[in-house]
C-alpha cells in the first residue's frame, strides 16, 4: 500500500473528509450570521443555541410523533426559524438603534438560557439521533459513508441556493440595498421592518437546519452549540463579516485545514483556526472577503 | 416682515386641484427642533420649488413628507390621505416618490438593479423602454456597479429609477447639486418633460436661475418654515427681495 508524504491514504481522505464535514456545518452556520449580521445589524451569539435547538428538535419530532429525519429537515427549521421571528418582534426589534453590542449581549443572554433549559431537560450528556441513510460506498482510496456524502452535497446546495437569492434575485436585490440604505428602501415602497424580521427568520432556521443535519453525525448535547459557535465565530473573523461567498468557502476551507492539520500536526488541530484568525487579523482585519468600512 | 406675513397668510392656490398640502409640520432630530411649522401647498401638475439657505430645512420637509423623519407633527396630506403617522413604504405606496440629495445609488446592485429596485406601486408609470429613451446612457451602462457612474451619470439614474414606479408626485431633492452646467440644462429638460407627461414634482433648489426656468411657484424657506411664495411669473419683480431671502 502506497502512503502520501508517509501518511496511508485512507487516513489522509478520512480527516479529509471529516474536515468537509465540519467545513459544512461552518459554512451553513457562519452563512446565517452573516445574513443576519447584514441586515440587522446584530451579531447573533444565540445561533449555535439555535442550531442545538435544531438538532433537539429533530430528536423529539421523532421520539414524540414519529416523524423521521426527512420530516425534521423541513419541520424543524420552520418551527424555530418562527421562533425566532418572535425573538425578533420581542426583543432585538428594540435594539437596533444600538450599538451592536447591546445585541450581542442580549443573544448572548439567550444563548445561555436555551443551553441551560436544554441541559434541564435532556441532561448534559444528551441523547443520541439514527442515522438515517446508513452504509457507504468504498471509494477505493477511502469509505465513503452515505450520510456524510450527503451531509456535504446538501449544505453545499443550501449555501450556493442562498447565494444565489442573493446576489441574483430580484428579492436578493432588496436585501442588498437595504443593507446599505434600509431607510430608502423603505421610501420606495417596500416593508423594511418585516424584511428585517424575516431575515433573522431565515438565519435562525438555517442555524436550525444545520442542527438537524448535525444530530446522526455529532452526540446531540446541549453543548454542541456554544462549542461550534466559538469556531464559526473564528471562521467569520477570518472571511469577512457580511460577505456571503466569503462565508461559505471559508467554511469550507478552515474545515479542510482543520482536517489536514489533523493528519500532520494532530497536536495543532484544535487552535489551528485561530491561529489563521489571528495571522489573518493582523494582516487583513477586515477578513479576506471583507471590505473595510 | 408684513409682506412676508400676508403671502403666507394667501398660500393656497386658490383654483388649483392641491396634490400635496402641508399643514404646520414640526420636526424633531433628537431634541433639534427642526422645522417649525412648515406649510404650503403643491398643485396638481405643478413644478414647486423649496427655496432656501442651507441648512433651512428643506431636505427635512422632503424626509417628514416621506416619514423618514420619525418625530414629526402637523398635516401632511396627499390627495385626501393625511400620511402624518404612516410609515415611508405606506407612503410610497400612495404614490409619492424620492430621489434623495445624496442620490442614493447603491453600490452593491448594478446599474439595471439600481433602476429597477422601486417597486411599481400604482399603474401608469413610465414603461422601461420610455425611461432609457429619456435615460439612453443608463442603457449603455446596465452592468456597471451603480456608483461607478459619474456625478451626472448617478443623478440621472436615481431620477430614472422614480419614473417607472407609478408614483405621480416626485421629490426631487437639489438635483443640480455639483453638476456641470449642460448636464444641469438636461435635468431641466427632464423636469420640464416630467411635466408635461403630468407628473407633480417638488423641488428643492439652490439655484433659483435654474428654478425659475422649470417651476411654476417657489416657497421660500428659513428656520424651518415658509417665509415667502412667489409665483414663477412674478419672480423678476421679486428678485431683490428672492436674493435678500437666499443672501446672493
Ligand atoms: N440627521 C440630523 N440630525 C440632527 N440635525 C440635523 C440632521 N439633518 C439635518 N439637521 C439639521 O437640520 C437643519 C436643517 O437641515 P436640512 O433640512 O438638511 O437643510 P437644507 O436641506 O435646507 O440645507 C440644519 O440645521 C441641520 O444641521
Ligand atoms: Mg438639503
Amino acid at each position: 500500500m502506497f502512503e502520501l508524504i508517509g501518511v496511508p491514504p485512507q487516513v489522509l481522505f478520512g480527516q479529509l473528509l471529516l474536515g468537509l464535514i465540519n467545513g459544512a456545518f461552518y459554512a451553513l452556520l457562519s452563512l446565517g450570521l452573516a445574513v443576519i449580521f447584514g441586515m440587522l445589524n446584530v451579531i447573533n451569539f444565540a445561533h449555535g443555541a439555535q442550531y442545538m435547538l435544531g438538532a433537539f428538535g429533530a430528536w423529539l419530532l421523532l421520539k414524540y410523533t414519529g416523524i423521521p429525519y426527512w420530516g425534521a429537515l423541513v419541520i424543524v427549521p420552520l418551527v424555530i426559524g418562527a421562533f425566532g421571528i418572535v425573538l425578533e418582534r420581542l426583543f432585538l426589534s428594540r435594539l437596533y438603534h444600538l450599538d451592536h453590542l447591546y445585541g450581542l449581549l442580549l443573544t448572548f443572554g439567550l444563548a445561555i438560557i436555551f443551553e441551560g433549559v436544554a441541559r434541564y431537560v435532556f441532561g448534559a450528556s444528551g441523547v443520541s439521533y439514527e442515522n438515517p441513510i446508513p452504509g457507504g460506498v468504498n471509494l477505493g482510496f477511502m469509505f465513503l459513508p452515505y450520510y456524510r456524502a450527503w451531509v456535504i452535497v446538501f449544505s453545499l446546495a443550501v449555501c450556493l441556493a442562498t447565494w444565489f437569492m442573493i446576489e441574483r434575485t430580484k428579492l436578493g436585490s432588496y436585501l442588498r440595498a437595504a443593507v446599505e440604505r434600509p431607510d430608502l428602501v423603505q421610501a420606495m415602497g417596500i416593508n423594511v421592518p418585516l424584511m428585517i424580521t424575516l431575515t433573522y427568520g431565515f438565519g435562525v432556521a438555517l442555524a436550525a437546519l444545520a442542527g438537524v443535519l448535525a444530530a446522526p453525525v455529532y452526540s446531540v448535547t446541549p453543548k454542541i452549540g456554544a462549542e461550534i459557535i466559538i469556531v464559526v465565530f473564528a471562521v467569520v473573523v477570518i472571511g469577512g463579516m457580511g460577505s456571503i461567498m466569503g462565508s461559505v468557502v471559508t467554511g469550507f476551507g478552515l474545515g479542510l485545514v482543520e482536517g489536514l492539520t489533523k493528519v500532520f500536526y494532530p497536536e495543532a488541530s484544535n487552535i489551528v483556526i485561530f491561529v489563521i484568525m489571528a495571522i489573518v487579523l493582523v494582516l487583513r482585519p477586515a477578513g479576506l472577503f471583507g471590505t473595510a468600512k | 416682515m408684513r409682506e412676508a406675513a400676508a403671502a403666507v397668510a394667501g398660500l393656497a392656490p386658490a383654483s388649483a386641484n392641491v396634490e400635496l398640502s402641508v399643514r404646520d409640520v414640526h420636526a424633531w432630530y433628537g431634541e433639534s427642533h427642526i422645522l417649525h411649522g412648515m406649510s404650503f401647498d403643491v398643485p396638481k401638475g405643478e413644478v414647486v420649488t423649496l427655496l432656501g439657505r442651507n441648512g433651512a430645512g428643506k431636505t427635512t420637509t422632503m424626509r417628514a413628507i416621506m416619514g423618514l423623519v420619525r418625530n414629526r407633527k402637523g398635516s401632511i396630506k396627499f390627495g385626501d390621505t393625511d400620511t402624518i403617522a404612516y410609515q415611508p413604504h405606506r407612503i410610497a405606496r400612495l404614490g409619492i416618490a424620492y430621489c434623495p440629495e445624496e442620490r442614493g445609488i447603491f453600490s452593491s446592485l448594478d446599474v439595471t438593479e439600481n433602476l429597477l429596485l422601486p417597486p411599481v406601486v400604482k399603474p401608469g408609470g413610465m414603461d422601461l423602454d420610455e425611461v432609457y429613451a429619456l435615460f439612453p446612457r443608463l442603457k449603455e451602462r446596465g452592468s456597471s456597479q451603480g456608483t461607478k457612474l459619474s456625478g451626472g451619470e448617478q443623478q440621472m439614474l436615481a431620477i430614472a429609477r422614480i419614473l417607472r414606479t407609478g408614483a405621480s408626485l416626485l421629490l426631487l431633492d437639489e438635483p443640480t447639486e455639483g453638476l456641470a452646467p449642460v448636464i444641469v440644462q438636461h435635468i431641466g429638460e427632464i423636469i420640464r418633460t416630467l411635466k408635461s407627461r403630468g407628473f407633480t414634482v417638488l423641488l428643492v433648489e439652490q439655484n433659483f436661475h435654474f428654478a425659475a426656468t422649470v417651476a411654476d411657484r417657489h416657497y421660500v424657506v428659513e428656520h424651518g418654515t415658509v417665509i415667502d411664495m412667489i409665483e414663477n411669473s412674478q419672480l423678476a419683480a421679486n428678485k431683490q427681495k428672492l436674493e435678500g431671502y437666499l443672501g446672493v
